[in-house]
């Protein structure tokens, strides 16, 4: 009988945080991986479009600080994906960095790992021409603006790239975009556990503790096997029931009984989840299938114009009664003005009004009727340029503040909550693929170096 | 009739990538499981949220008493028109909606 294979994943992404003890309590079980992911497009295009964190780097290095030392201490592995939020080359390196100076206060020898998984555009546009390229349902549209636009492509890597550094003796693996479960599953499915249950644990476990009582709490456990996996909480106050467990395979999965994967498919229509005990649940019945060609998943982000913002508050209640009739003259009056005193402008720009306290987050699907005594109204400018956007947002400014809803009325002032009422907000990027690539052969395309320090 | 407030534990709603949010009804009793699963019709669902019925999926998870409703998104997330980067709010919108 093989042995079994334990994972310990100490929260659903570095930065979130996770409770001290329970990563003490799961360092106990003698696990023979640390995994944590290292971010998601959970949190929007912004970070793939600039090739940025989204977490606080001191933030992240306190608590891989943490990590570095419990895995010197174990002598086992340490694996981040996704690193640094978006999963580009410079958040491996950013990570690489990291990991160096934790290395050098610490004096710890160090073998690590770095897996890149940017793929530049013309390797993209060789795919496409190649055939190579699926779209997913939906997808955005490929045109020449978009491609020309796009600033960053990732391809999300499988098990494979990971389990070629974990055979490369490394003690700490960096790996760009990888499925979530991919961190997790490479060791168990490289020491020949259950296909079904490798990558059903790594779907369980890759948020953490969510497949607990006790989300905030971090510290999952699982242990892997020829027939099936147990997952259990490291924390004293969290507990694994079949029903949390059960649950969390639903947890932002559109489908809640297949999983799609770089070279196959998990189905876990047939999974049971039993008790063992008021703490741990054994899961089994999870089947993978394998697909005939290799396809793994491409984000990507492009440049769709710079914003800027203002935000005022109404409180007159004859305005807030009538606040549809005042966005309606205040939208008109300002495209007016723009297109008088902005001749010059070829721009595609839009300008959004949100009344917040009315319809903002919903839109025309509200339906409570119920109006607050103040109302929010949110302008968002998007332009081709930044001064353009803000020059936009400037021309608004003073009708947000004062335009009378009729003529023979006095000149209203709403409340500015802040000086200057515009802010400039920078690029604004939009996902631009949810396609998949063919490729010949799982490792393409994710160099892989490693360094000694 | 009867809300689907009053005919849940609780309704989350959250994105699943950026192209789909997904809807979980966690029913709780048998009772109520099947009162959702009859009445949270594909139709039903599609008028309320004002996305066809063919960008729709609608899953039901016995084992678990859950109705599981994913859609595609009509602005994909955090594009220009988007107004919720995370999904979360529908959830409000299906729970005041009245079924059978």
């Amino acid at each position: 009988m093989t042995k079994s294979t334990k994972i310990l994943v100490p929260s659903g992404v570095l930065g979130l945080g996770f409770s001290e003890d329970a990563l003490i309590q799961g360092l106990k079980r003698q696990p023979d991986i640390i995994s944590i992911d290292g971010g998601s497009t959970d949190s929007g295009p912004f970070y793939l479009g600039m090739g940025v964190s989204k977490y606080s780097l001191e933030v992240c290095e306190a608590e891989w600080h943490l990590l570095m030392q419990a895995r010197h201490d174990n002598k086992i592995p340490l694996v981040i994906g996704s690193c640094g939020t978006c999963g580009v080359n410079a958040g491996v390196d950013m990570m690489f960095d990291m990991t160096v100076r934790i290395a050098k206060k610490l004096g710890h020898s160090v073998k690590i790992a770095r897996i890149y998984c940017e793929r530049e555009r013309s390797e993209f546009q060789i795919a496409l021409s190649e055939n190579r390229i699926k779209p997913l349902e939906p997808a955005p549209q490929i045109t020449q603006d978009s491609l020309s636009k796009i600033t960053h492509i990732v391809s999300s890597a499988g098990v494979e790239p990971i389990q070629k550094a974990m055979e490369a003796g490394a003690d700490v693996i960096l790996v760009g975009r990888a499925t979530d479960t991919a961190l997790i599953a490479a060791l168990p499915l490289l020491n020949n556990a259950h296909k079904g249950a490798s990558w059903h644990a790594a779907k369980i476990a890759e948020c953490g503790a969510f497949c607990s009582t006790n989300p905030s709490s971090g510290v999952i456990f699982v242990e892997v096997d020829e027939t099936g996996f147990t997952v259990e909480a490291m924390a004293q106050n969290a507990l694994c029931t079949p029903e949390t467990v059960a649950a969390h395979m639903l947890y932002e999965n559109a489908d809640p009984f297949i999983l799609l994967e770089p070279g196959g498919h998990l189905d876990v229509t047939d999974a049971t989840y039993t008790a063992l005990d008021a703490r741990r649940v054994r899961v089994e019945g999870s089947h993978w299938h394998s697909s005939d060609t290799y396809t793994v998943k491409l984000e990507a982000a492009k440049l769709s114009g710079y914003q800027t913002t203002l935000l005022t508050i109404v409180r007159e209640p004859n305005y807030v009664a009538h606040i549809d009739d005042w966005i309606e003259k205040l939208s008109r009056i300002c495209n007016t003005k723009i297109k008088q005193s902005m001749t010059n402008s070829k721009s595609t720009h839009s300008i959004d009004f949100r009344v917040i306290g009315k319809n903002a987050v919903l839109g025309e699907l509200e339906f409570s009727e119920s109006l607050a005594p103040e109302l929010g109204v949110l302008v968002i400018v998007t332009a081709d340029s930044q001064g353009e956007a803000d020059d936009i947002a400037m021309l608004i400014n003073p009708y947000l503040l004062h335009l009378p809803l009729s003529e023979d009325e006095p000149i209203p002032t709403t409340a500015f909550a802040y000086s200057p009422a515009n802010s400039s907000r920078g690029a604004f990027f939009e996902f631009a693929l949810n396609h998949i690539m063919k490729l010949d052969k799982p490792c393409d395309g994710f160099p892989l170096i490693i360094d000694e320090v | 009739m009867a809300s689907l407030s009053e005919l849940t534990h609780k309704i989350r709603s959250k994105n699943a990538g950026p192209f789909w949010v997904t809807i979980d009804l966690f029913c709780g009793y048998d009772a109520h499981y099947k009162r959702v699963r009859d009445g949270l019709t594909l139709p039903v669902i599609a008028r309320c949220i004002l996305i066809p019925e063919n960008l729709v999926k609608r899953f039901e998870i016995d084992n678990l008493k859950v109705i599981k409703v994913s859609f595609q998104r009509k602005h994909f997330q955090g594009s220009r028109l988007d107004r919720d980067m995370h999904g979360a709010q529908f959830a409000f919108l299906l729970e005041q909606l009245q079924i059978d």
